[in-house]
């Protein structure tokens, strides 16, 4: 295998201005899998994950220093298009966000502006199929996607993320915003995806990192407000004999 | 755990209470209540005793025997005192000046609007937007001599001696440059109101910034920017200082902009400036002009209204 890790960073650090939000990452993610990040509130998950795909570039002040390894490609590096970057790695948000378009328009759109240049029926029809939406809406694909459901909304914009074939997929708590049973219906779909693409997810959730991931990172903030990753290992390992105290406590519910 | 039981005494010694669940008078609230409903209510007021007069000093002009609604609609010559009652001649140059002005002011606008909202840095927004706004400050008099004075000597020399003296071009334009900031500032309003989570959608796509700004962002606000054209519209239609100083005057049935030609607002400004006898022809005429001037703006709004309605995308 050429590329051992879907993705890898190396002492990845997140800063606003002079305040660093996120310290010294160095994790491998493993393809194919669905790798958790847990970790108490304000402990940098969220941003950890933007850094991935570059969202962070929005973020006015913001600035990454250390390496963020793509198919041995610094995604930090200066010939780096964040375009580009994003083609490749997806993202789906906390509070689901379809456009205020058809639901086709919403898979169609991204399709479009990528360049795809196929039957767009089908890439349609497929992505929704994919995402496990396809027999709800196929009656309706000219409606508006705000007339979805928020657990449809959300496997919506999973379906438009997978159209635009990504090889890495960042959820951030793609379920935190919906019911049990959606919630359920979003795992099973991350348990589908997986076997094509790597999923990263940030959770608030530890049951759910528990029950739906391979692998976890668990982060946590130190005595100068940056977050790091104190473990990563199986999740298995992390939620049965986690090598830190402070996991331990976390995972238990002792504090967080 | 002697301070527990003290809280807990207090607690049980106060559901005990007795306590008045029953209405209260609350005269603040009614009063302001009050003045919010009769601010309301003067505003609908006044309207409709405007369009009442407009109505009534517009039916002595309709009910003079040599007008009829044939010769209002259906001729293009207009000269009340010689019984000339076409209306058109005055319509249609506010329908040329007031297109001109929305041809400038809605691109341009637009423009300014998605850089100021979606591209400028805080620095840039906070100096372009005060001067922006410095245009919608300017006296429509001033606008009207900067139109005939600088605007149309440039035009002459470009275009040529076609060009009259006072012509629709010029005043059309500098109408569009004094609507310019008030679009800019509302269609900026409308996109900045756009959620953040569509534009990181569509980032997330691998969209470039032209693209979140264009197709994603542009269609969400399009209400706010209807408004903005809506708005636009009516001032460009209302506007009489710049087209009566600028445009020409005389009632002129063209559609050429290069044409000198009356609008509909400069030609009541100018007859009610003189000495207008009333009762006469001339002054109720006044009157039926500006009603159609009330029904063209209605319509031209309903219209851009339903344009609206049938692009936006509705998020929410």
């Amino acid at each position: 295998m050429e590329n051992k890790y879907a993705i890898e960073s190396n002492n990845l650090s997140i800063h606003y201005g002079s305040y660093t939000a996120v310290k010294d990452v160095s994790v491998k993610i493993q393809p194919q899998k669905i790798t958790a990040i847990i970790g108490p509130s304000g402990c940098g998950k969220s941003t950890l994950l933007r850094a991935l795909n570059r969202m962070n570039d929005f973020v006015p002040g913001c600035h990454v220093t250390g390496e963020l390894l793509l198919q041995g490609q610094n995604l930090y590096g200066n010939q780096i298009d964040p375009v580009e970057v994003r083609r490749k790695i997806g993202m789906v948000f906390q509070k689901p966000n379809p456009f205020p378009k058809s639901i086709y328009e919403n898979i169609a759109w991204g399709a479009r502006i990528n360049g795809f240049k196929g039957k767009m029926d089908e890439l349609v029809e497929q992505s929704l199929r994919s995402a496990a939406l396809w027999d709800e809406v196929k009656d309706k694909l000219q409606e508006s996607a705000y007339a979805l459901s928020g657990g449809q909304q959300q496997r919506l914009c999973i379906a438009r993320t997978i159209a635009i074939q990504p090889e890495i997929i960042l959820m951030d708590e793609p379920a935190s915003a919906l019911d049990p049973i959606s919630t359920l219906r979003i795992e099973e779909l991350m348990q589908e995806l997986k076997k094509n693409y790597t999923i990263i997810i940030v959770t608030h959730n530890m049951q759910q990192a528990a029950r739906a991931s391979d692998f976890t990172a668990m982060m946590m903030i130190d005595d100068n407000r940056a977050g790091g990753v104190i473990e990563f290992d199986e999740t298995k390992k992390i939620f049965t004999r986690p090598s830190d105290k402070r996991t331990e406590d976390y995972v238990t519910g002792r504090f967080g | 755990m002697k301070e527990e039981t003290l809280n807990l005494k207090t607690l049980e010694t106060q559901s005990f209470r007795q306590f008045d669940l029953k209405k209260k008078r609350r005269t603040g609230e009614s009063i302001i209540q009050t003045l919010l409903f009769l601010a309301g209510i003067l505003s609908i007021f006044v309207t409709i005793a405007i369009v009442y007069e407009l109505g009534k000093e517009a039916m002595l002009f309709f009910n003079d025997p040599d007008v009829t609604l044939g010769k209002f609609f259906g001729t293009t010559k207009w000269q009340p005192g010689i019984g000339q009652y076409g209306i058109w001649a005055l319509v249609s140059a506010t329908l040329v000046t007031s297109f001109i002005a929305i041809l400038i002011s809605l691109p341009l606008g637009l423009a300014s609007a998605i850089y100021l909202s979606e591209y400028a840095s805080f620095k840039a927004r906070s100096i372009l937007k005060p001067i922006l706004e410095i245009l919608a400050g300017i006296p429509t008099v001033v606008y009207g001599y900067f139109a005939l004075l600088f605007i149309t000597p440039i035009l002459k020399s470009i275009i040529g001696e076609q060009l009259q003296v006072y012509n629709m071009l010029s005043a059309g334009i500098v109408m569009g440059i004094m609507i310019l900031p008030l679009i800019s500032s509302m269609s900026e309003d409308a996109l900045s109101a756009v959620p953040r989570s569509l534009r990181e959608a569509a980032y997330a796509m691998g969209a470039t910034k032209v693209e979140t700004s264009l197709q994603v962002v542009l269609p969400a606000a399009l209400s706010g920017i209807g408004a903005a054209l809506i708005i636009g519209i009516s001032r460009a239609v209302g506007e009489t200082m710049i087209v009566a100083v600028a445009a020409g005057s005389g009632p002129n049935f063209s559609f050429n902009p290069l044409d000198a030609a009356e609008t509909m607002t400069g030609h009541i400004a100018r007859i009610s400036g003189g000495d207008l006898s009333y009762n006469s022809i001339d002054y109720t005429s006044l009157f039926a002009i500006a009603l159609m001037l009330f029904l063209l703006t209605l319509v031209l709004n309903l219209i851009s209204q339903w344009i609206v309605n049938r692009f936006r995308e509705r998020y929410e």
